[in-house]
Formats: structure tokens, sequence, C-alpha cells
């Protein structure tokens, strides 16, 4: 097979993986030699009609595995065809397109072959041979296999700038269910190391300040939950996801809307769930990690566990709290004002500062940028106050979120499983 | 009306100097216009500015970097813009930088974010091609080096002084007289002076007898500290000298079309990361090249002397068009992120049309096939067994004597790891966190429930409450190996908020549930005392809510005849909040710790 042929294949094989970040790891350049440079900010190359960015490599060292993940293109009762790249080629191709600038480096998984030692040890050598070889100072993200060797984890901390394990389902029943081979507590138990192994880098890193500290994955630790392959709902999802932030100091936590694959197994859904699940799940998230809400609160926004899919979820909780508005931007305490729809954390934070100079009016807002129809229902500023009754009325929804085409058509049309 | 000449499309320190005699001659903004030289002149053709000398200028020290970025914008009205914020700075409003809703500001921020946009694109959608060089220049053309080599001299020829020594953002040669204002400004500095106002300024000095703060001095040269490579221990490891670009290696050249003048700025952006490449990045009105040493500036170019094809990008077009998922299609999505008007210069870019015509075909495809029939498997897992139809190694019956204790703990432990009727919460745990020691230790502690780091290494009393119960155990002369010690509850029963965990008390449901396999694990280690720490213990051996005032400190005997020494939990010395109680709790607690041991001894 040429070397064309198994990139397609096992390019294709990885794209189910949502996670694209080159951010977040320590600032290095090669100026004192080597190849590649990492500042601190990502930087996404390029952008594929999905929507997706394309920053790192993202290829798996083969996709045979003797794993049967129901939802996985590459599990093992699959007729995709196989493919696997030598340690060598994945080497080069990535040089090779590191130098024309088409990425900012390497995003290595597998599919597990004959043990997860085994298959371990060749995502290892690949980033051992990038950095030690080469030199390579670019970015390196490596799947990690739960069961392998600790010796073997730790080598993988030491070359890449990030390391994951997906927790595919929200919930250990569904896994159990669809991934009949990987074991859920396993999987905890390995983040659980990796958190202990990142923060021990990191406190020996504030402290010695002599000896080179061992290095471990300077850029954390991320994880994937595959939505709608299951029937657990946002609630089961962001429960989970509040977990694994709160016990593993995760990076992030990647939602990745289940899609139909080639050769699908019998256990799946055929179609997929709306794509804008997935969108409402990553705007929950970051009210939960930036905005200051709690969970329940952001539920309280849908209904039976499930996320508003017509509006997001900061303004389908304003619309369920409305005795909450109207805020005053120009005495509001922060957190409040990050609690009204339309508002973003910078935005609040230009308020805040514009503020100590003068009273801001309605059309300070408009030069911000700010929708004001949208924005005006739920703000007193000094030259407006809602009209009576506006935040009261039943069309106020109508009012700051009017239908258009697009929402229709994701009008919900959940599916359930099983 | 004055009219001021720059040298260069993005030259801030001339821009900042001719500011700084406009304002220290006290001329207005309305008066003055600006224009690039070799651009179209000014309509009125009006007078050069004057050397006036006036009283130093003081600005904030934030509006300095902010306008040297806002400087490479396109807009011919940025050097108007950026003079007239320095005159309203200067003239009675001072804090019009954090005014985020003013005009002039606003534009500002527009400017900064649009030239900061660009030069993230940059960043991204460069494409290098790699030709050989310098065999043969990729143009063609004989008798002339390729866009790569430029030849300095016919650089130097036109006046320009652009060859930069490893230039990163900002170091580009200085003129000389800015180099003589830091010169005096230094002499200055040591002649002595207050520091003005405060830390929020920065002096934006004129050319006589004004004191850079440290700030100032720390503005001015810190782009080219910043340029001086620091040496990490990996960078110095033997094999990673700085190499020289092999004179027969590749050259790697690119064609882009930015918005606005950020490419000399952006240069030390792919001098960091690729040092030891020759390259050349060819652009309409300039062109930047390295040579693995230094940076040269030229001229414009055409994209027809920009390198036609490389063999990697049919590679690369299918990375591209393999990575795309067809069953989601965002175009909108793609377009923000990666406008139309980069594509012509993106090889993948042609992909597009024929991806975004094929997905929905293609995924209706897939969704229409639907599932298949299993393909027969190739591999067998080496490492997972097939589960037996009866189990081989049953566990030890849970509550009959065994012979080796360490055995039936060993499955009163797996016992516990299988359940499947935990409390619903522990689920959320990362794993069973049973006790720890050899069977037969004379006492044995019982302690509440696991906590973050317990949780996470799966080993009890490893927190800070264990290591501070280390440390009592230590001073009470009792070895903590030869102790075993265990929790009432065995999960972690926590409440997450953002990046911690909350510890959550369990409750009598969770003492009960746990309560067996507890009673067990003592009868299994069979101990001559079990101190219990804190009032969850107490309960689980108990089986009723006791106060710990009352009870601890004695030998008191569960309704099981076990005998129990009841003390404190080492977190509630943790939590107390002066360090009096602090000293006198602890001493009392080695003090019980001390009259446990005596129990046993």
């Amino acid at each position: 097979m040429d070397l064309r042929r198994k990139l397609e294949l096992l390019a294709d094989a990885a794209k189910y993986d949502a996670s694209c970040a080159s951010s977040g790891t320590e600032r290095r350049d090669s100026r004192g030699g080597g190849l590649g440079s990492t500042e601190g900010m990502g930087i996404c190359h390029a952008h594929t009609p999905d929507g997706r960015c394309i920053s790192l490599l993202k290829v798996l060292l083969t996709n045979a595995c003797v794993y049967d993940c129901a939802y996985c293109i590459n599990r093992a009762s699959s007729n995709v065809p196989r493919a696997r790249f030598t340690v060598r080629e994945l080497v080069n191709l990535t040089l090779d397109f590191y130098r024309r600038n088409y990425i900012e480096g390497l995003f290595l998984s597998s599919g597990i072959i004959r043990s997860p030692d085994y298959t371990m040890e060749r995502i290892v050598e690949v980033a051992r041979l990038l950095r030690e070889e080469h030199g390579f100072r670019g970015y390196i993200h490596l799947k990690t296999i739960p069961d392998a060797a600790p010796e073997l984890l730790a080598e993988a901390g030491r070359h890449a700038d990030r390391l994951s394990i997906n927790v595919e389902l929200p919930e250990a029943h569904s896994l159990k269910t669809l991934a009949p081979e990987k074991d859920a507590p396993g999987i905890r138990r390995a983040m659980a190391r990796m958190r202990e192994r990142i923060a021990a880098a990191q406190e020996a890193k504030r402290t010695e300040r002599r000896a080179p500290a061992p290095r471990f994955a300077p850029a954390g630790q991320s994880t994937q939950m595959i939505i709608g392959a299951d029937a657990a709902d946002d609630a089961a999802v962001l429960r989970s996801s509040a977990t694994l932030y709160a016990s593993y100091g995760l990076k992030r936590v990647y939602y990745s809307a289940y899609s139909p694959i080639p050769d699908a197994s019998r256990l799946l859904p055929p179609a997929p769930p709306p794509l804008v699940r997935e969108h409402r799940l990553y705007q929950a998230d970051w009210l939960l990690r930036f905005y200051g809400f709690e969970l329940e609160e952001i539920l309280a926004g849908g209904e039976g566990g499930m996320l508003d899919l017509g509006v997001d979820p900061k303004l389908a909780w304003a619309l369920k709290h409305r005795g909450e508005f109207p805020v005053d931007v120009n005495r509001a305490p922060r957190e409040a004002l990050l609690r009204v729809p339309g508002l973003g954390a910078k935005t609040v934070e230009r308020l805040l500062a514009a503020r100590r100079h003068g009273a801001i009016r309605a059309a300070d807002l408009a030069r911000l940028k700010l929708s004001l129809p949208k924005l005006l229902p739920f703000l007193i500023t000094a030259d407006h106050r809602p009209r009576g009754g506006v935040l009261d009325s039943a069309g106020l929804r109508r009012l700051v979120a009017p239908e258009t085409g697009f929402l229709r058509a994701v009008q919900p049309r959940q599916l359930s499983l099983l | 009306m004055i009219t001021v000449v720059l040298p260069g499309p993005a030259d801030f320190p001339a821009w900042r100097q001719q500011a700084r005699r406009l304002l220290q001659a006290g001329i207005p903004p309305e008066q003055v216009e600006w224009c690039v030289a070799g651009e179209a002149p000014g309509l009125f053709g009006g007078t050069p500015p004057p050397r006036a000398e006036g009283p130093p200028v003081v600005v904030p020290r934030a509006f300095l970097p902010r306008a040297e970025i806002a400087i490479r914008h396109r807009d011919p009205a940025r050097f108007a813009l950026l003079y007239r914020l320095l005159w309203r700075l200067t003239h009675g409003e001072r804090h019009l930088l954090e005014a985020a809703t003013d005009p002039d500001i606003l534009r500002l921020e527009a400017m900064e974010k649009a030239v900061q946009r660009e030069a993230h694109k940059l960043h991204a959608f460069i494409r290098f091609r790699a030709v050989n060089l310098p065999t043969r220049s990729p143009a063609g053309e004989a008798g002339r080096h390729g866009p790569a080599m430029p030849d300095p001299s016919a650089r130097s020829a036109e006046g320009n002084a652009w060859t930069a020594q490893s230039a990163g953002p900002g170091t580009s040669a200085r003129s000389q007289e800015d180099e003589a204002w830091r010169l005096e400004s230094a002499r200055a500095a040591a002649a002595g002076r207050p520091p003005e106002d405060g830390a929020w300024r920065r002096e934006f000095a004129g050319a006589d007898a004004t004191t850079p703060s440290p700030e100032d001095d720390t503005w001015r040269h810190g782009s080219a500290r910043a340029d001086t490579a620091t040496l990490s221990p990996e960078d110095s490891a033997p094999g990673h000298e700085p190499a020289k670009p092999d004179p027969d290696s590749p050259c790697y050249i690119a064609w882009f079309e930015p918005e606005h003048h950020i490419l000399e700025a952006e240069a030390g952006f792919f001098i960091r990361r690729f040092a030891a490449l020759r390259w050349s990045i060819l652009t309409p009105t300039a062109s930047a090249h390295w040579d693995g040493e230094t940076l040269t500036m030229g001229p414009g170019s055409t994209r027809a002397e920009a390198p036609p094809e490389d063999a990697h990008e049919e590679l690369w077009r299918a990375y591209y068009a393999s990575i795309f998922n067809p069953a989601r299609l965002k175009p909108a999505a793609m377009r923000a992120q990666m406008p139309v008007r980069y594509w012509k210069n993106l090889p993948e870019a042609r992909e597009i049309p024929r991806l975004m015509a094929e997905a929905r075909s293609r995924e209706a495809a897939m969704v229409a096939r639907g599932a298949s029939p299993p393909a027969p498997r190739r591999q067998r897992p080496l490492h997972l067994r097939p589960a037996p139809d009866v189990a081989t190694d049953m566990p030890a019956d849970l509550f009959a004597a065994t012979e080796d204790p360490a055995t039936a703990l060993r499955a009163l432990r797996e016992e516990l790891e299988r359940r499947n009727d935990l409390p619903p919460w522990a689920a959320q745990a990362t794993q069973l966190v049973f006790g720890e020691g050899p069977p037969g230790a004379p006492l044995l502690f019982v302690g509440e429930q696991p906590g973050d780091e317990e949780d996470l290494a799966g080993k009890p009393f490893v927190g800070p409450a264990g290591r501070l119960f280390d440390k009592a155990l230590l001073e009470a002369g009792v070895e903590r190996p030869q102790t075993y010690v265990t929790n009432a509850v065995k999960h972690f029963k926590f409440k997450p908020t953002g990046r911690r965990r909350l510890h959550q008390s369990p409750d009598a449901g969770d003492i009960a549930y746990y309560r067996p396999f507890l009673k067990r694990e003592v009868e299994l280690v069979g101990p001559q005392l079990v101190v219990t720490l804190g009032a969850t213990a107490l309960r689980a051996m108990t089986g009723k809510p006791l106060p710990i005032g009352k009870n601890r400190g004695a030998v008191m005997t569960s309704p099981d005849g076990i005998r129990l020494f009841p003390t404190v939990h080492p977190s509630y010395l943790l939590r107390l909040p002066d360090a009096e109680s602090k000293t006198r709790e602890y001493a009392r607690f080695v003090g019980e710790l001390k009259a446990a041991r005596r129990e046993v001894a």
C-alpha cells in the first residue's frame, strides 16, 4: 500500500476524535537547534467544511484493533480496510508537513494491536524519535492506553505536550454495552495517575529552579465523550464532565456528536443527533467553567434533563428566571452581568472598565457591537428601562430569539437507543 | 497645515519621533497630515514639521505597545488616529484608554484586532514550498539570485537599513536619531530624577533631558532581549547545537497576501519556528528572507516568483479530504475561520467544492447502507481472557472464617469492588479505597472516608489529614506500617465545584451500607484495639450516633464486644481556626494516640 493510501485510511479512521488543541504548553523554539516552536497560543492551520480545524496531523498508527466498540469505525468486527504506518513513515510525514507549515504537530492515536503495552510502545516510539532524533519542538498529543505499563506512561508524558484518554460515553453501563472490552474504572484510574504525575511535574518546575524538572505533559490531559450514541441525556453528560473536571484537572472535555460511520454496528442509531446538541453542550460547559453557573441552574433552563436546543443555555436560564432581571449595567456586580444573555466575559470586563468613566447608555452598547433587541429587555442603562411587562410577557422568547430557518431545522429530533 | 512624511508604512519609531516633536510644538491633530514616502502626497502639500523643543511628554504605559500594533494597519488614517489619541491623552483625557465606548478607542481596538488577526492568519496559512537552491533560482531567471537570496548591497543602496539581526517583533533597525535619544536619556537618568506619577505611566520622551522610567527602559529593550535565545536544558543537550542549514538543503518559499503591514513584525515567529531552515516569505509589498543566520527584508514580489507546486501538497490534500467528516457539514463555520480570500493561496482549498458537493450523498449512503454484518474477527485480544462460564476462582466465603486472613481480606476487597448496589454517588469516585496494613496488627484505625488524594492514589490516609496523622503517630511512638488503617466509608463522596471536589459527609445510609464490610474487615485483621477517628467511624463501629467529646480518650466496648478507643479525626485539627487551639488540640490528639498505644502494649 502506498503512503498516500495509508494516510487516507488512517486519517479517515482518526477523524472521529474531536480534540484538536495545540495550545497551553510550555514555550520553546528552534533557535537553540531542532525544528519547530510552541508559543502558548494554538494555531489552526486549516478548516474543513465540517467546521472543524486542522491544527495537528491527526492519524492513527494503525486502524487494526482487537476491541469491538460499537460506535467505532475501527472496531474488530468492522469491514474497513486496515493499514499501518511504520514508525519511520509517520516521523517523516510529520516533519515534512511541519516544515511546510501545514500543521502544529502530531496527534497520534492507535487501534489496540496485540496488547496495550505493545501498542503504547509503538506510539511512544514515534514521539521519542521526533523529539530525540529530530529535535522536534512542535506540539505532540498522544492518546494513552489505560492499561499500558506505568513506565510507558511516564515516557509518553516526557515527550508529549498533552495526553488524553477518552471516556467515550458518559455512563459506565452504556460503555459496558457498546464497548465491552473497555473498562470505565480502569480509565478513571489511569486519569487519576496522569493527574498525579502532571501535578508533580508542575510542582517540581515551580520549586526546583536549578535541576531540570522531569517533564510530564505540560499541556495537561483532556478527554472526549460521544453524544447521541447512547440514551444518556444532557444532565448525565454534564454531570459526568463536571465530575471529570473536578476530579482529574482536565483541560477540556470534548463533546463529539455521534455521526454515522460507514459500516455501522447494529447497536447504534442509524441517524445522527442534531449537531446543535453538541453546540449547546459546549455552551453549557463554558457556563459551568467560566460564568459561575451551577449544574442544576443550567439544567433548570431545559426540560427533563435535556438542554433547550432552540436557545443557548444562558438565555434558557434567563427566560426561566425573569425575576433576576432587569440588571443595571451601571451598578450590577460582575457576577450578575455575566448572567445577562448576550454579554460575554470579555464584554463584561469592558463594561466594568467603561462605567468607571461615565454612565453607560444604550448607544454605548450598540457601539460595542452588541445586539440591542436581545439585550435591552434584560438591562437597565442610563437612558433605558425595559418597558413594564416586557420581561413577563409570553412573547419574550420570540423577541430575543426569533426562530430562524436554521433553528427550525434543528428542532428537537432526539433519538434514543436500546 | 503640516505634512509629515514617514519612511515606511509601519515605521513606528519614525512616527513616534515625529509625534513627539509635534506634541512639543503644541500642534493640534487637525493641522497635521501624515503620509508615507513614495505614496501619493497630500492635497495641500503643507510645510514640514517644526524642530521645536518643549516640555517632556508622558503617556499611559499601555499606549505605546498598542500604537505599535495599530500602526501596521493598512488604513491611511492610522497615523492621524494615533496622533489624535496622543493629543487627547496629553490634553486632559489621561484615562481615555479605559473609555471602552469612545469612538477613537473603538477604532484603535478594531485596528489592533485586525492586525493581530491577520498576523495569526499569516502564522496559520503560510504554505511553504520546498525548492532546491542555490543551484537554480525558483523563478528560473539566470544571472540573478532567487528571492531567497537577495543581494544585500542592492538593498542598502536604496538607503534602507533593512538588515536586522535576528529580528523579532519590533526589532527592526531603529533610526539613528532614536539611538541618540536613548544615549541622551540614559545620561539624564544618571543625573537622577524622581519617578513620574506612579507606575502606570511611561515616558514619551523628547530629545532633551527626560528620564525614562524603568518600565520604559524595559519596553525599549524588551523585544531585543527576548530575541537572545534562552537555552533550556534540552537545548544544550548534545546533538542539538544550533545547526546552520546545509547549503544543499532545500529552500522553503511561501507567497502570501497580507491585508496589513505585518510581515516584518511577524518574521520573528518564523525565525523561532524554522531557525535551521532557509526560507523566504514573499508578499506584494515586501519580502522576508532567512538564511539560517540573518533576516533580510526585501521589496515586494509577484506570485509568479513563488514556486508553483510542492510534491507534498498532494499528500496534504489527501489528508485534508480524509480528515473531513461528510456527516457534519458546517461551511459557515469554516468560512468564518478561513475566509474565502485566503483560499487562492492554500493548496488544500481546491478540494473544498468537491468535498461539499459530495458530502450529503456520502452521508445518505452511509445511513442507507445501515448496519452491516460483523466481519469475522481477525485479531483476538491476547490480554483479554474470555470470561469463563463458571468462575474458576470463587471468592472466599465472606462470612466464614478462613485459614488465611490476607486471602480473605483480598476477597472482601474484590467483592466490594464489583458490587452493583453501591450508593449512587460512589460511581463518581475513581476507585475503592480499602484498608491497608498487616493482618493481625494490634492497632486498627478507622477514619471517615477517602478524600481527594486518597481517591486518586487508592490508598487510605495519604492526603493532608493523612500526613498530619502520620506525624502524630510518629510522635506517639506508633509505627504506621505495624498498624492497620481503614475508613468507615470506602468511596470518596464529593460535590464537583469547578476544578475542585468538595468533600461531602457520608450520611446514615452510607455508613450503614459499608458497615458489614467494615465489621468483616475488623474481624479479619483481629486487632487488640480499634481506634475510631471522628464521629463517622464511631458511629460505624457502634451503630449509634455518639458524641465524640464525651467518649474520647477512653476505652469502650462496642455492641459486638470489640474494644474501641474513640478520638477526633485529624482533619478536625486542620480545620481549627487559630494556631493556639491547633497546638493544644494536636497535643491532646498525640496524647490520646499514646494512651491507645499503652492499651495494647
